[in-house]
């Protein structure tokens, strides 16, 4: 059985004040068999997740957990097999930033604007700002090839705000950055959060990046990927990643995951 | 440069082959014969070039609309992908040698005839790496896409089409190599001008040098096309030929 419950359909160029939650129940994921002779695969069972409006909650697990089946899930690119999935429209932001080369950096951040109807110079306006605001002013007519990973990174966050979804579904926006780069791209993005709150689905293998950024850690278990633990972040922002709290709760979300 | 050169010591060769074996110049032309032929003979190449240009650029649009629109069909449509692509490889076996006469005979020596044989030539190597531009678009931009709520159309127009473009030029490049190709045989197998025809002509008039000049003009021609091609192709997918990562 499915339940999606969709927003009202409104122009999401005009982001909604009220932050949608997310709530999983008991579901259930297998995706058939490519070909004969290979077991079909349960990616998720039994799993249950909450996201509060305005929430940013980190999930964390082995590869090939169902983390990604998980954000998939919540988008409402793929319905449960069993299970509820409550969630207002999201939007996805994935590893590879999957900017459209042809397209300057501008005109990438507009794209979700663009889908959604807004004329091409109001959108590029907005976009325009919202790439100021990340630092990235005097680069909106540069195309994806001329930035560096962490700018196209940023690029790809700025469109995916621009969607106007209430809901983010983040699958490890970072994991394709070098490791400093992916610290300032941390910091970054905790900040952007505070200055535009959303309800967050962050996804990673990354345990100290769930737990700098993340209000609640949820640990999978291997796959059939289910919660098998629940942390609760309570440590106020801006977080220092050497904060004996955080060092502590990053030591009891590892062991979780070694359990 | 290199190309230059070797062009050179080539011609020169065959000059020297001609002059010294005393070959008779209507079995094989020096390049000064060809030469003087394509000076002596401008005007009669010219208005014949022009008829034969006019197939080869007719043919090709006509290739590339009916190429780009097969491919947007298959693109769009399973039952269409099943149903089109087959007979589409199927009609690049007919032998064009033996159809040409053929359609001579049903459209008379005008222009169809040769619109017909060089868009079936060129419409196949447009489409098939139009198709698999499109097929190699990556399926995590189409997800993004959907939860942006595009449209199937949206997702075309702003995603999958830009795509394709590098497969369409590659795919005109290939074309406009057999298109020379394609128009002459369709003169020869029946025609009232053109360079094919010159060439058909000039054959039995012993004029060998100018059977040569024609062909000269036709290569030289193609050439041209094509780098027009390679140059559109730098205007309108910069993209592609840019250095990654020069950003500090």
């Amino acid at each position: 059985m499915l339940t999606r419950t969709r927003a009202p359909e409104e122009a999401p160029a005009e982001v909604e004040t009220r932050l949608g939650s997310v709530v999983l129940r008991d579901v259930a994921k297998t995706f058939a068999a490519p070909r004969r002779g290979v077991a079909p695969v349960t990616a998720v069972r039994d799993l249950s997740l909450t996201a509060r409006p305005g929430e940013i909650v980190a999930v964390v697990g082995p590869s090939g957990c169902g983390k990604t089946t998980l954000l998939e899930l919540v988008c409402g690119l793929t319905a449960p097999d069993t299970g509820t999935v409550e969630a207002a429209p999201a939007a996805l932001m994935a590893q590879r930033d999957l900017l459209l080369p042809w397209r300057s950096a501008v005109d990438n951040a507009a794209l979700a604007l663009r889908v959604a109807g807004v004329e091409r110079g109001a959108a590029r306006e907005q976009a325009a700002a919202l790439l100021r605001d990340f630092g990235l002013g005097g680069f909106e007519r540069a195309r994806p090839a001329e930035l560096s990973g962490g700018m196209r990174q940023r690029v790809a966050f700025a469109r995916t705000l621009l969607s106007g979804r209430t809901i983010l579904c983040l699958d490890e926006p970072f994991a394709a950055l070098d490791a400093l780069t992916r610290q300032e791209m941390q910091e970054w993005l905790a900040s952007a959060l505070l200055a535009q709150p959303r309800t967050v689905v962050l996804v990673t293998h990354d345990v100290e990046e769930a737990i700098v950024l993340a209000d609640r850690v949820f640990v999978m278990s291997p796959r059939p990927g289910r919660v098998v633990a629940a942390l609760d972040v309570d440590v106020a922002r801006p977080r220092r990643r050497t904060d004996r709290a955080l060092v502590a709760l990053r030591e009891r979300a590892l062991q979780e995951l070694r359990a | 440069m290199t190309a230059a050169v070797l062009l050179l010591v080539l011609l020169g060769g065959w000059e020297a082959y001609t002059r010294l074996s005393g070959i008779d110049e209507f079995v094989l032309p020096a390049p000064t014969a060809i030469a003087t032929a394509l000076y002596e003979d401008r005007s009669l190449l010219w208005s014949n070039f022009m008829v034969t240009a006019g197939e080869i650029g007719l043919g090709m649009l006509v290739a590339i609309v009916l190429g780009l629109a097969c491919a947007g069909a298959i693109h769009f449509s399973t039952l269409l992908r099943r149903a089109i692509y087959p007979l589409m490889v199927g009609s690049q076996t007919i032998p064009i040698v033996l159809i040409a006469p053929l359609l001579v005979a049903w459209w008379g020596f005008g222009l169809a005839p040769k619109l017909a044989i060089v868009a079936l030539v060129c419409f196949f190597p447009i489409v098939v790496p139009t198709l698999d531009a499109l097929d190699r678009v990556d399926a995590d931009l189409r997800k993004l896409m959907r939860t942006f709520g595009a449209s199937r159309w949206q997702t075309f127009r702003m995603v999958e089409a830009p795509a394709a473009l590098p497969g369409v030029l590659t795919g005109a490049k290939l074309s406009v190599a057999i298109a020379a190709i394609a128009a002459t045989l369709a003169e020869l197998a029946g025609s009232d001008a053109g360079l094919g025809n010159l060439m058909l002509k000039a054959i039995p008039q012993f004029e060998t040098a100018r059977a040569f000049a024609a062909v000269l003009i036709l290569s030289a021609f193609s050439v041209a096309l094509f780098g027009l091609l390679a140059l559109a192709e730098r205007r309108l997918i910069p993209w592609a030929h840019q250095p990654r990562g020069t950003a500090p």
